[in-house]
């Protein structure tokens, strides 16, 4: 049985190993994909969308898609670009993001998306929902008017933290992040040393008082779009 | 923006846009006569900030507030910085913390009175208020052959305060340096040299803009002397030993005559000595001297304030120029209201010299950037901003979260200057007189700017002025309306 499955991603040959997804074979052979809710070792949770790519001319996740041999991707198409444009402009119409004022901004995945997209306004109208605020804990602030569902933080704490801090309750709209206290978050055990306060991919989870302790200049995408870490990595030119 | 004039009751109603940088509107009211009854600016300046940054944490507070404005943002960013600084325990800065919040500080001054003379004001004493308004502009200026290099001036010198604020905040424009108990960054050898290499430059540059403005004035002084001009109270900050501090300092209060009304008073008290009045026909309130009273206790704020209520300036030149300036009224307060141009020139001038101290000094580099100390639920931060006095004043909870919010802007405190400035000019040129002439339209924005007000009305905008001017009879009838969109 052989140990390599060779497949392709926009005509690319790409090698990738058994059991691997296409955004980690495309990972390793520096082909970036976008993603929000994809996040390092957490496991795949294919819920925002952000990373669909036509797998033999069907639009599939590439963070829960497993590679097989011959499979033909799509991923840096016009038509690809236009659905992940759309999503990324949703999410930005279905919550409450101030960029200009946001302490992540800089280093805020969606915002970043939307500059590797130049999404400049969303061409969706705005909902404006109401969304609270936890700043109970005495060092970590939930900001759900940021949030974007993509459960990082719901995966982080209870995988690896092993502390099941929080979870989804709701359905569609009504859909939020709950933690698991009668309460708030100052009634739970959340540490701002667990994991899962890196976990969030926009300034919805935070940690209290660090806010613009970077300077602009030295944020994470001042310089590089997102995926460019991924994109260095490249040796194989289309 | 909607408005209505409703005939026989004088009723005039603006609906609020929010954005501060509004549109101004005066309106003149004439008895049968002809005579101006009324006259007044109303400016469309509808203050939500105090509400949405309630529930918001106090950290995010000077990034977010600054978007009142972005002229001189810097001016909101390091009033409410100086206001956390306050709530985390940490307003003892260290000196590298305060040297580039100050440096911030008088390069947005550079660039903010850079361009409201170049851009903004020049054009009327260059070529005069009643001058075609096709080239009553800095393009115009920039045209003209006599002072092409003026203009050319004017944009270095505003891209130089820019660069020095990029240098400090991060950006340009709503940057994030300044950060509750200190600063995100230092001062590069690298930027100090850069800066280093045009501040001789840009000194003399100012020594010009306040040599013109001086002339200017002094030349005009018996017109101006009356122009729109009026006694009144002057509000600044100034150090402990009397000196012009446009970053941090006590506040002072003089009359007309240069009597204190009060002195070194420590701002977290304020409330002790300002209060607001809300009246029924602006969205704007009216800051007063509560000893004085609403009627009596009005002031004004800004570059003419602070030259007339400073004991002395601590750079030579600065300090020269305002004694120049002092000596044109005998040393006491000069109320001439043109005179707030002669005075913000004297400021570039001063924050040049500072800049220049400032960027001489090793601090700047060095890498002990915050401090903190006992925890507050209650402040007070107050800056010179370049167009007067700025408060703003927070409470936060145990939470983290700001509960309540309260700013006094210099464009409200000089709500009532501007009116009576109106009111004068109009007196002047339209009483008795059944039409509204081009002369009065332009004679009443050159007095609005002399306050260099945050409104978009005191902009040229390439000859296109904002500014309707309503003619009412006694009846309330709109009988003339001149409109400039």
């Amino acid at each position: 049985m052989s140990t390599t499955i060779t497949f392709t991603i926009d005509g690319v040959d790409v090698q990738g190993e058994p059991g691997q997804t296409i955004m980690q074979a495309a990972d390793a052979a520096g082909i970036y994909i976008p993603r929000l809710c994809a996040f390092e070792d957490l496991s795949p949770h294919g819920s925002c969308r952000v990373c669909t790519v036509m797998v033999n001319g069907r639009p599939q996740s590439a963070c829960t898609q497993p590679i097989s041999e011959g499979m033909t991707v799509e991923n840096n198409t016009d038509e690809i670009t236009e659905i992940r444009k759309d999503i990324i402009e949703m999410l930005f119409v279905e919550g409450n993001h101030y960029c200009m004022f946001c302490e992540k901004s800089g280093n805020c995945e969606l915002q970043a998306l939307a500059y590797r997209f130049g999404i400049a306004v969303p061409k969706f109208p705005y909902l404006w929902p109401e969304r609270d605020v936890d700043a109970s804990h005495p060092d970590i602030l939930i900001d759900r008017n940021r949030c974007i569902l993509c459960g990082r933080c719901v995966r982080a704490s209870r995988d690896v933290d092993g502390k099941t801090i929080f979870e989804f309750v709701g359905r569609g709209p009504n859909k939020r992040v709950a933690v698991n206290a009668e309460a708030n978050l100052k009634d739970t055990d959340a540490a701002v040393t667990d994991t899962a306060m890196d976990a969030c991919p926009v300034g919805a989870l935070l940690k209290k008082r660090v806010g613009y302790a970077t300077p602009v200049g030295e944020r994470r995408y001042d310089h590089n779009p997102i995926g460019s870490d991924i994109e260095s990595k490249r040796t194989t030119t289309a | 923006m909607t408005t209505t004039a409703t005939i026989g009751t004088k009723k005039i109603t603006i609906d609020p846009v929010t954005r501060v940088e509004g549109h101004g509107r005066v309106t003149i009211h004439l008895d049968e006569e002809n005579n101006v009854q009324q006259a007044r600016m109303h400016i469309i300046e509808f203050r939500g900030f105090e509400r949405f940054i309630l529930g918001r944490p106090y950290w995010e507070v000077p990034v977010l507030v600054q978007r009142l404005c972005g002229i001189c943002p810097v001016s909101h960013h390091l009033a409410a910085a100086k206001t956390m600084d306050r709530i985390v325990g940490g307003e003892n800065l260290t000196p590298t913390a305060e040297k580039m919040r100050r440096l911030m500080h008088y390069g947005q001054f550079f660039q903010s009175h850079a361009l409201h003379f170049f851009h903004l004001c020049s054009p009327d004493l260059l070529f005069g208020f009643d001058a075609d308004p096709a080239i009553r502009n800095v393009i115009g200026v920039a045209k003209d052959e006599r002072y092409a290099d003026l203009a050319v001036q004017g944009v270095m010198m505003r891209k130089f305060g820019q660069e020095i604020i990029k240098a400090t905040a991060g950006k340009k424009i709503h940057g994030t340096g300044a950060i509750p108990g200190g600063i995100n960054k230092n001062l590069s050898i690298q930027e100090r040299d850069m800066f280093l290499k045009d501040i001789d430059q840009m000194v003399e540059w100012s020594r010009q803009a306040l040599n013109l403005a001086k002339n200017y004035t002094v030349e005009h002084l018996e017109d101006l002397a009356s122009f729109g001009s009026f006694d009144s109270n002057h509000l600044s900050l100034v150090r402990e030993d009397g000196a012009m501090d446009i970053y941090h300092g006590n506040l002072r209060a003089i009359d007309a005559q240069g009597e204190p009304i009060f002195d070194q008073v420590d701002y977290q008290d304020y409330t002790d000595y300002i209060a607001e009045e809300v009246r029924p026909w602006s969205y704007m309130k009216f800051p007063f001297i509560k000893s004085l009273g609403p009627e009596e206790g009005w002031y004004r704020v800004g570059p003419l304030a602070r030259v007339n209520a400073c004991d002395f300036i601590d750079t030579p030149e600065a300090e020269a120029a305002r004694k120049e300036f002092m000596a044109v009224t005998e040393d006491k307060p000069n109320n001439i209201t043109m005179a707030y141009h002669w005075a913000r020139m004297i400021e570039t001038l001063h924050a040049a010299e500072k800049i220049k101290e400032l960027l001489n000094d090793p601090d700047l580099q060095g890498t002990d950037l915050v401090t903190k100390g006992e925890r507050r639920h209650e402040a007070v931060g107050l800056v010179e901003a370049p167009r007067g006095t700025l408060f703003h004043h927070y409470q936060v909870d145990d939470n983290d979260q700001v509960t309540m919010a309260n700013l006094i802007v210099s464009t409200t405190s000089n709500n009532v200057p501007m009116n009576r400035a109106v009111e004068k000019v109009a007196e002047e040129y339209i009483s008795g007189k059944p039409e509204i002439t081009e002369g009065l339209l332009n004679h009443i924005e050159v007095a609005i700017r002399a306050y260099d007000p945050c409104l978009s009305c005191a902009t040229h905008a390439m000859g296109q002025m904002p500014l309707i001017v309503e003619l009412h009879d006694a009846c309330g009838n709109v009988v003339d309306k001149k409109t400039r969109d």
